[in-house]
């Protein structure tokens, strides 16, 4: 066997903080070998970032960094910062999580690939530097090189700049390429786009990939061994798919176990990991997971255990002390992990024609106007944000609005809860048009039925207002007397699976998972018939996502509530939704029961939406047929005469002269089963 | 996150101990007991409270120890150190200062306080509605304040105060006019990011009326600035006032302030140096302790302070 490009053996990574010392990483070893791709997964908090910037020598001054990190058979730890510029970049190249801030915005993007390649070669002339950077910027697919090379940061998008920084880190032929989140802050067809273009940049260098992300269905795409990480350790380590088919260690279970999957149709609840992970001061000689095992025996509370090799094979390796006892993620016959009961709706019984309908949009439209002018504003132009939407809820019912960001999906959201008036359709809210309200009264007994849960667990309380306030809020808005506040508040916080002893603290006490919680808690108080959640979860780790979607599901069926649900991730909406629709430039482009746009997609948009989610099971992922999106979402200042999707499309290529006719001509409307299933392409 | 174990809130992450009570008497802990234990947590902020204190003791018990009335002429004693009979000696027309110091103690933390709790209302509530109503509102608070701006305010300030016959309220109002609109533009821009979080759209889409999301959400968020700014305010008003009065504007006998006093004594400094300490002390006194307690101030009320999260 040839020596690894890089070997790592029992690193450690420590930090001085006010409550004692942190122990970010304590004891990670690997080998990544050329051309192999390693995995590192883990939560927030769990060590992998550190890790990586371990090994670029990029961690701060006040960081204790112990162990060692063999690059091609050098030492790299105990260098000073100028002998690591000169392997930077150079034999190990990054690809940071945000393209956005990862490029400079003051020089042109052949200004800095060029830099990238002179500041390792002094001898590199300026023309063949030029000449260089053209020659990469085409082979991470950017159109039109040549002319592109002298364009700016912020003339490229997201996906665009990413690929601008993968040519950066593919300049000088690296050894090894780490890319930490490379795609998290991306939309999913972008994802794939670059997922494909890191396994090119690896066929083209030969390099070894360090990839740290948080997604078991990235792992599973392109990873050839992975590393769980828990808690500053590694805790399972394997071949991807032994680590899939043969799990061992328990969090490496529930990990699995808590994801939603976009291939299973099947609705049974996703299995929560309970609690938080631990703080990393002043860690006991205990396994790190024992607090939140739902298998821990006496064994786990007295050492740490070893990562040793398990099921008779040198190359899995697991750190759980019945690792042996576990196989393929059950204990026995039991899995490891009890399954939750979640209760039945008595309302799915009835047909959804005869519940009653809690919002019912016709029409829906909302423009920008672009202003331009620093005295006078003129209006230059509109942006269509959202084209005239239509859709119901029924009660008890969950729908479900997916898109890339910029499709208009939360400005359709806004505009429900702006209670905006409609020149030509209407918003009702459990049969109250918003045309109709008259004054501040009437809107606020209108905005009892309807309330939103945020994003962002932490910028949708108020720092500075107790639990307590925050819950009691819309109460007391609604006017509420004083003292029915306090039990309803104890009442609500019970009702989300929070002590209500800790309504005193303020939210910064609690972990994201309890804050989105406490959010939810909020939104409930006034006994709404219609909660719009934007992006629920997409701001939690996985294992805590689990428990929410799950309360989501619990609280829909007992309090009889409508959703409605805005989001990006696919594998999500399949898990918690009713009904689904796909929006793409401001119109839906598909409607209709989830099951049936799932299994069924129509719209050749849907369908490369639905291939582009990476499967976290590598045997399904290697044998599933990506179609991957050319391009970007048009912008919607451009007057599009047809369809909105032509640029993109890949069924437009394969139609003759006659069919494309229609599509760049006429704009389609939504046909098909109506109240089913409907989509808008010409030709499906 | 790149960096997020390093940059782990040990205090968010995990479960605090919560402050144990016996399971009867759950009683919730309110803000405000909750702010004043992390206040009192503050060493330095504490002394600053007992300073305060003591000058206003002093300032509105000093009278009863007083031997002799602010404008009464002791003509026997002119320019006097201090002595057993005027403890902080007289000035060069007999006047006592220890009856001095202590009036104008009185007049300067009145106008200071009087001065500060103004302007940082007037700023906030303007700072912060222009922000969140935006329209015309906003269009016509920032004209105001960009008049305001560039108006020859001192001008303005000069010639209403001489007016006034040295009548303090009238001083004290004049000052609120012309300092209130630099902090409101500091806090318009504050607010504007402040108007698109989260959770003011929370409470917009609760129903809550737009002046109590301002009050409730807007002005509490900017809390700490506010309460620099009430510092400075005092700081800067009674800079303002020992100024005017300094240039004959402010102030005029026979009422005094610690700056007219402060005024006169620079003057007599190497004759009758007392003259010029005295009031100094008591102003340097006033001015440090009002820094301690800001500063104490805003390490408990900030969320995301050291103190934070702990109690």
């Amino acid at each position: 066997m040839t020596t690894p490009v890089l070997s790592v053996r029992d690193l450690t990574v420590s930090f001085p903080s006010e409550a004692g010392r942190v122990d970010a990483v304590r004891g990670v070893s690997f080998d990544v070998g050329q051309g192999r791709t390693l995995g590192i997964v883990g939560e927030s908090g769990s060590g992998k970032s550190v890790t990586s910037l371990a090994v670029m020598g990029l961690l701060d001054d006040n960081a204790r960094v112990g162990g060692s990190v063999m690059f091609e058979g050098q030492e790299l730890l105990g260098r000073t910062d100028a002998q690591m510029s000169k392997i930077r970049g150079n034999g190990i190249s990054m690809i940071f999580q945000d393209p956005l801030t990862s490029l400079t915005p003051v020089f042109s993007v052949g200004d800095q690939i060029v830099e990238a390649l002179t500041i390792h070669d002094a001898r590199l002339s300026r023309r063949a530097a030029w000449d260089r950077a053209v020659e990469l910027l085409r082979l991470v697919g950017i159109p039109r090189p040549q002319e592109r090379v002298k364009s700016f940061p912020h003339e490229f998008s997201g996906g665009m700049r990413q690929r601008v920084v993968i040519a950066i880190a593919m300049a000088n032929n690296p050894r090894l390429i780490i890319a930490d989140e490379p795609t998290t802050a991306l939309d999913v067809t972008i994802q794939a786009q670059i997922l494909d273009l890191i396994k090119t940049a690896q066929r083209e260098t030969g390099a070894a990939v360090m990839m740290i992300t948080h997604d078991m269905g990235v792992v599973a795409n392109i990873a050839d061994d992975v590393i769980v990480m828990y808690a500053g350790r590694p805790i399972e380590q394997a071949p991807v798919d032994t680590l899939f088919a043969d799990t061992r260690m328990p969090y490496s279970i529930g990990l699995l176990g808590a994801i939603p999957r976009v291939d299973k149709s099947e609705k049974r609840p996703l299995v929560p990991i309970k609690g938080s992970p631990p703080l990393l001061v002043d860690l006991p000689d205990a396994c790190p997971f024992a607090a939140r095992c739902p298998i821990v025996t006496d064994a786990c509370l007295t050492a740490e255990p070893e990562l040793v090799a398990v099921g008779g094979h040198a190359d899995h390796r697991a750190a759980c002390v019945r690792a042996e006892e576990i196989r393929a993620g059950r204990l026995g016959d039991d899995p490891v992990y009890p399954v939750p009961e979640v209760p039945a709706s008595t309302l799915e019984t009835v047909p959804r024609e005869l519940r009653k309908p809690t919002l019912e949009v016709e029409n829906l439209t909302k423009t920008f106007p672009l202003l331009k002018g620093s005295f006078r504003k003129k209006k230059v132009g509109e942006v269509h944000a959202v084209k005239g939407v239509s859709f119901d809820i029924r009660e008890g019912e969950t729908m479900a609005i997916v898109g890339e960001s910029g499709s208009g999906k939360t400005t359709t959201l806004l505009q429900i809860m702006d209670f905006a008036a409609q020149d030509d359709g209407d918003i009702r809210i459990v049969g109250t048009s918003v045309a109709d309200l008259q004054g501040g009264r009437a809107e606020r007994e209108l905005r009892r039925d309807v309330q939103i849960v945020f994003q962002d667990p932490v910028g949708s309380l108020d720092p500075r207002m107790t639990v307590f306030d925050v819950v009691a809020e819309p109460l007391r808005t609604v006017g509420m007397p004083a003292a029915d506040v306090g039990p309803r508040v104890d009442e609500l916080m019970d009702l989300v699976g929070l002590d209500p002893a800790h309504s005193d603290r303020f939210p910064a006490a609690f972990s994201g998972g309890q804050r989105q919680r406490i959010g939810i808690a909020r939104a409930l108080a006034t006994n709404p018939k219609l909660v719009v959640l934007d992006e629920p979860v997409s701001a939690l780790d996985v294992s805590v996502q689990a428990g929410v979607i799950n309360l989501l599901d619990e609280l829909k069926v007992r309090l009889g509530l409508s959703y409605l649900f805005v989001a990006h991730d696919l594998s999500v909406v399949r898990h918690i939704a009713d009904r689904v629709a796909v929006m793409y430039l401001g119109s839906f482009v598909e409607h209709g029961d989830v099951d049936a746009v799932f299994d069924d997609p129509q719209h050749p948009y849907t369908e490369a939406l639905l291939s582009a989610i990476p499967v976290p099971d590598p045997v399904v992922e290697r044998g599933r047929e990506h179609i991957v999106l050319t391009g970007d979402l048009p912008s919607p200042t451009d007057t599009i005469t047809g369809c909105a999707f032509v640029s993109r499309c890949p069924l437009f290529q394969t139609l003759d002269e006659n069919e494309r006719v229609a599509c760049e001509t006429k704009v389609p409307a939504l046909s098909g089963r109506t109240g089913v299933h409907v989509n808008a392409c010409h030709h499906r | 996150m790149a960096t997020d174990s390093s940059m782990v809130d040990p205090l968010a992450e995990g479960e605090p101990a919560p402050p144990v009570a016996a399971p009867g008497d759950r009683r919730r802990l309110s803000k405000w007991r909750l702010y004043s234990r992390r206040f009192a947590r503050n060493r330095p902020a504490v002394a600053g409270v007992v300073i305060f204190v003591l000058l206003v003791a002093f300032a509105l018990l000093g009278p009863l120890f007083a031997r002799y009335d602010h404008v009464e002429l002791d003509f026997l004693a002119l320019s006097d150190p201090p002595s057993p009979e005027h403890w902080f000696g007289t000035n060069n027309a007999g006047n006592d200062l220890y009856a001095m110091v202590v009036v104008g103690l009185q007049r300067s933390l009145l106008i200071a306080v009087v001065v500060a709790t103004g302007t940082t209302i007037l700023s906030a509530v303007i700072g912060t509605a222009a922000a969140y109503f935006g329209g015309r509102v906003e269009r016509v608070s920032l004209f105001v304040i960009h008049f305001l701006m560039v108006a020859p305010t001192f001008l303005l300030l000069a010639m209403m105060s001489n007016d006034s016959g040295g009548d303090w309220r009238v001083i004290a109002l004049v000052l609120i006019l012309v300092s209130w609109f630099f902090q409101a533009r500091t806090i318009w821009t504050l607010s504007l990011s402040l108007r698109e979080r989260e959770f003011v759209h929370a409470a917009r889409y609760m129903g809550v009326p737009g002046m109590r999301i301002v009050l409730r959400h807007l002005i509490p968020n900017i809390g700490s600035l506010l309460v620099i700014n009430f510092t400075l305010g005092v700081v800067g008003a009674v800079m303002a006032e020992t100024g005017l009065s300094f240039l004959g504007f402010g102030v005029k006998l026979p009422d005094v302030s610690l700056g007219s006093l402060i005024g006169i004594g620079s003057s007599s400094i190497s004759s009758a140096p007392w003259m010029f300490y005295f009031p100094a002390a008591a102003l340097t006194l006033l001015t440090v302790s009002m820094a301690l307690v800001a500063d104490g101030l805003r390490d408990a009320l900030d969320p995301t302070s050291a103190a934070g999260g702990r109690a």
